[in-house]
Formats: C-alpha cells, sequence, structure tokens
C-alpha cells in the first residue's frame, strides 16, 4: 500500500512539472494549451436587469413537495394532529346534537333520552359497539393524549426516543380504551 | 461493447474503469452512459437506484419530475451525498444540489432522504434493502433548482430575532463579559444549531405558516439568546415574540426533534420559551 502510494505521488509530481517540450510543441500545435473551448456562453447583466430575471424566476418556482412525501408515522400518526382532529369531531359533534335538540320540538323529531336509548338497543350487537368504539376512541385519545400534552408544556417528555414511544403507547392505550368502552363498560 | 465507447469516456480514460454505473432514464444523461452499462453488468455489483427530484428553472413549464439513476455500491462512498456527488461527476452534470464541507457542519446539503429531512452527509446509503432511495428538496420550499431550496424567508426570519449580543452596560473589568460555569452550560445543545432549516422544514405548522411562524430553528436560536446570562435585551426580546403567530403557532409536532441531524431539541427549546412567557 505504502509503496503504491508513493508510485503515485511520483507520477503526481511529475504530472505536476510543466513539460517544457510537450508545452512548447505538442500543446501548442493541438491548440491545448492554456485555452479549453466551452459550448457555454455567458451574458453580461446589469443588477437591476438581474433583479428583474430573479424575481420573473421566483414567479416561476414550484414549491416542494410536503405532505405527501414526508414520512407517513409522522404526518399520519402525529398525536398533534390528531389531537386537533377529534377535538374538533366532539366540539363539532356537540354543536350539531344540540342544535338538533333545539329545534327538534319544533320539526317533531324525538330526541329525548328515552326514545334515543330505545332506537340504540334495536341496533344489533356488532353496529351498537363500532357506534360506542367510533365515540370512545376519540374520548380515549383525547384524554390520554390531552395528558401528554401537558406534560410537554411543563417541558417534560422531549428526548427523541420518549416521543416516539409515548406516540406508540397512545395509539395502543386509545385503541385498547376505547375498546374497552365500547363492548365491556 | 468498447466500441459503442463514445470518443469522450475514451480520451477519459479513468471514466471507462470508474464506473459501474447506469443512466436509468436519462437521455439527455446518457453523455458517458455506454461504459457505465457495460460497466454495471460485469461482476457483482452492489446496485442501488436513487431517485432524485428534478426541476429546471430554465424550462419552468415542465412539471417537476423524478428520475432514477443506479449506482454500484461497492464502488460508492457510504453517505448520500457521496452517491449524489458521484451521479454528478459521472453519470448526470445537470442534477444540482448544494453541499460543502460534507462532515455535518456547514448545513448545506439539508434535503429530503427517503422521508426525513437530514443532512445528505451524515446520512449513510441504506444497504439492508434493495428499495429505491428517494430524495426530494427540503419540504414545502420554494425550489431554486432540482434539491436546492430557495431559504430566503428563512434568513430573513433568522434576522429578525437580531441573533447577536444586546447588552447597554460594559463588562465590570472592561475586558469581556463574564459568565458562570451554570450559565454557560445553559446554551449547550443550543450554540451547535447550524441552521440547516431541516427541523423548520419538518413542521406542518411551519408549512402552512412560514410567513408569519417564526418555525423551530430561529425559535432555538431565539432561546439562545433568551437563556444567554450575557444578553440583557430579553425582555424586548419575549415581547416580540408575544403574538399569536411568531411562536404559539408550535403545537407541539415534533417532527423538529425527530428531524435534527445534529441531535438538537427545538421542540424543547420552545416549550422552554413558551414556559417562561407563561410563569
Amino acid at each position: 500500500m505504502i509503496a503504491q502510494r508513493a508510485g503515485t505521488t511520483a507520477l503526481r509530481r511529475v504530472a505536476a512539472t510543466p513539460n517544457a517540450f510537450f508545452a512548447a510543441n505538442t500543446a501548442a500545435r493541438l491548440g491545448l494549451a492554456h485555452t479549453q473551448t466551452r459550448p457555454v456562453a455567458t451574458q453580461k447583466l446589469t443588477p437591476a436587469d438581474g433583479a428583474a430575471l430573479l424575481a420573473k424566476q421566483r414567479l416561476a418556482r414550484p414549491v416542494s413537495p410536503h405532505l405527501e412525501i414526508y414520512d407517513k408515522q409522522q404526518t399520519w400518526f402525529g398525536g398533534s394532529a390528531w389531537q386537533r382532529i377529534t377535538g374538533s369531531a366532539f366540539s363539532g359533534g356537540l354543536y350539531v346534537f344540540a342544535t338538533a335538540y333545539l329545534a327538534a320540538p319544533v320539526l317533531g323529531w324525538h330526541l329525548e333520552s328515552a326514545s334515543l336509548a330505545a332506537a340504540f338497543g334495536a341496533l344489533p350487537f356488532a353496529v351498537k359497539g363500532a357506534v360506542k368504539f367510533l365515540a370512545a376512541w376519540p374520548f380515549v385519545f383525547h384524554a390520554i393524549n390531552g395528558v401528554r400534552h401537558l406534560t410537554f408544556d411543563m417541558a417534560i417528555g422531549f428526548h427523541r426516543q420518549s416521543i416516539i414511544k409515548t406516540g406508540w403507547y397512545l395509539w395502543g392505550a386509545s385503541i385498547v380504551g376505547g375498546l374497552y368502552l365500547a363492548f365491556l363498560a | 461493447m468498447a466500441a459503442l465507447r463514445s470518443s469522450a469516456s475514451r480520451l477519459l480514460g479513468a471514466a471507462a474503469s470508474r464506473p459501474a454505473l447506469r443512466a436509468a432514464v436519462a437521455p439527455a444523461a446518457a453523455v458517458r452512459g455506454m461504459a457505465q452499462v457495460a460497466d454495471a453488468a460485469s461482476g457483482d455489483a452492489n446496485l442501488k437506484t436513487f431517485q432524485i427530484y428534478r426541476w429546471n428553472p430554465d424550462t419552468p413549464s415542465e412539471k417537476p419530475r423524478m428520475q432514477s439513476y443506479t449506482l454500484d455500491l461497492n464502488k460508492t462512498g457510504p453517505m448520500v451525498l457521496d452517491a449524489l456527488i458521484r451521479i454528478k461527476n459521472e453519470l448526470d452534470p445537470t442534477v444540482t444540489f448544494r453541499r460543502s464541507c460534507r462532515e455535518g457542519i456547514c448545513g448545506s446539503c439539508a434535503m429530503n432522504i427517503n422521508g426525513t429531512n437530514t443532512l445528505a452527509c451524515l446520512c449513510r446509503i441504506p444497504t439492508e434493502d434493495k428499495a429505491e432511495l428517494k430524495i426530494y428538496p427540503l419540504p414545502h420550499t420554494f425550489v431554486v433548482k432540482d434539491l436546492v431550496p430557495d431559504l430566503t424567508q428563512f434568513y430573513k426570519q433568522y434576522k429578525s430575532i437580531k441573533p447577536y449580543l444586546q447588552r447597554d452596560t460594559p463588562a465590570p473589568d472592561g475586558k469581556e463579559y463574564r459568565q458562570s460555569k451554570a450559565d454557560r452550560k445553559k446554551l449547550d445543545g443550543l450554540y451547535e444549531c447550524i441552521l440547516c432549516a431541516c427541523c423548520s422544514t419538518s413542521c406542518p405548522s411551519y408549512w402552512w405558516n412560514s410567513e408569519e411562524y417564526l418555525g423551530p430553528a430561529i425559535l432555538l436560536q431565539s432561546y439562545r439568546w433568551l437563556v444567554d446570562s450575557r444578553d440583557e435585551k430579553t425582555a424586548q426580546r419575549k415581547d416580540a415574540l408575544n403574538n399569536s403567530m411568531s411562536l404559539y403557532r408550535c403545537h407541539t409536532i415534533l417532527n423538529c426533534t425527530r428531524t435534527c441531524p445534529k441531535g438538537l431539541n427545538p421542540g424543547l427549546a420552545i416549550a422552554q420559551i413558551k414556559k417562561s412567557m407563561a410563569f
């Protein structure tokens, strides 16, 4: 290895030394001496023209891809995003139901607890469970993640590994909790 | 096959002996393509395909596209930046990206590799599978060309937080502003930031609000000056952040902490700022 290296060093030294014969004869005749022809043309621009060109180019620039290419685990299973989604679903649901409840006497709907319970009781077991899970999972998720975010607000739990771990625990615990509330409680 | 080699590759003897590369799509890229195909076909080459985001400002109406390049990993360095440099040197000189130090201290080669933002020079080429490696510019940035994003807004925001020591009282000994060891320790994990913009461009909140939200990198720098015991403008610095957009668009998504190629914790720094504003 060392011998080889010594060899290349010597070669390099020879290559670096200007060869008088080559420079005087071959190189000059071939037009290789100092100039290189390149198929590139440059043009001079005034600063104003340059700025105008830049402004024009800026208008045409695309936005690089984001949501669709970013790590799916972080974009689709992000606790923060789902905290907002579950919270919005619950408050939205509350507004919809409360408004409907107010309008029910006028429109002749029956939204009293007794009639809702009777209607729900008539459903098959699987549908009952599914409906309950649809309400229970967001609730459990929002509750657990709410506590997680409260710890974040106290600047606790920011280690990279614990962020990833608690993220997965959150999903596991909320699904188990949701199933428990839907089928056992 | 030798007869098919272009005169260019025969002139550059080195190119013929080096490559083991294959220009997969690229008709424009196949300047030395023939020799490369020949080399790749021989022997036990460990081939890996890199898909690279391409967009050329000279033809702005053409949509951005992905272009594939195949390299023999046995003849490539271990890092993604090594692969990019080889692609540029030997397959397609038009591939454009920023790079400088190749050791994770300049922050030039920040890009999105296989879905997460990182520095190409610190990211090993995954060898455990044959899956194609996808390389995009930093997400939700304006593309200057190929993998080069426009970071003008990012730098403007950095300037806006006045990232320098501000104080009116001179040093007691007239020489230097002294600091206790404990106070100096508070700057660890903050001063190492190289402003590569990996964290800011990983943040969905920054994607949607980069006009007004400062983003994790700049907030980490804000915190670096807020906790500096020598700085005397802490109150003004906090005042500047005390609005609905600059700081509080952070919803603790924490992609920033997960992506930081230097192992820093922008999420924690932001939480510390929020905490210090609240109490």
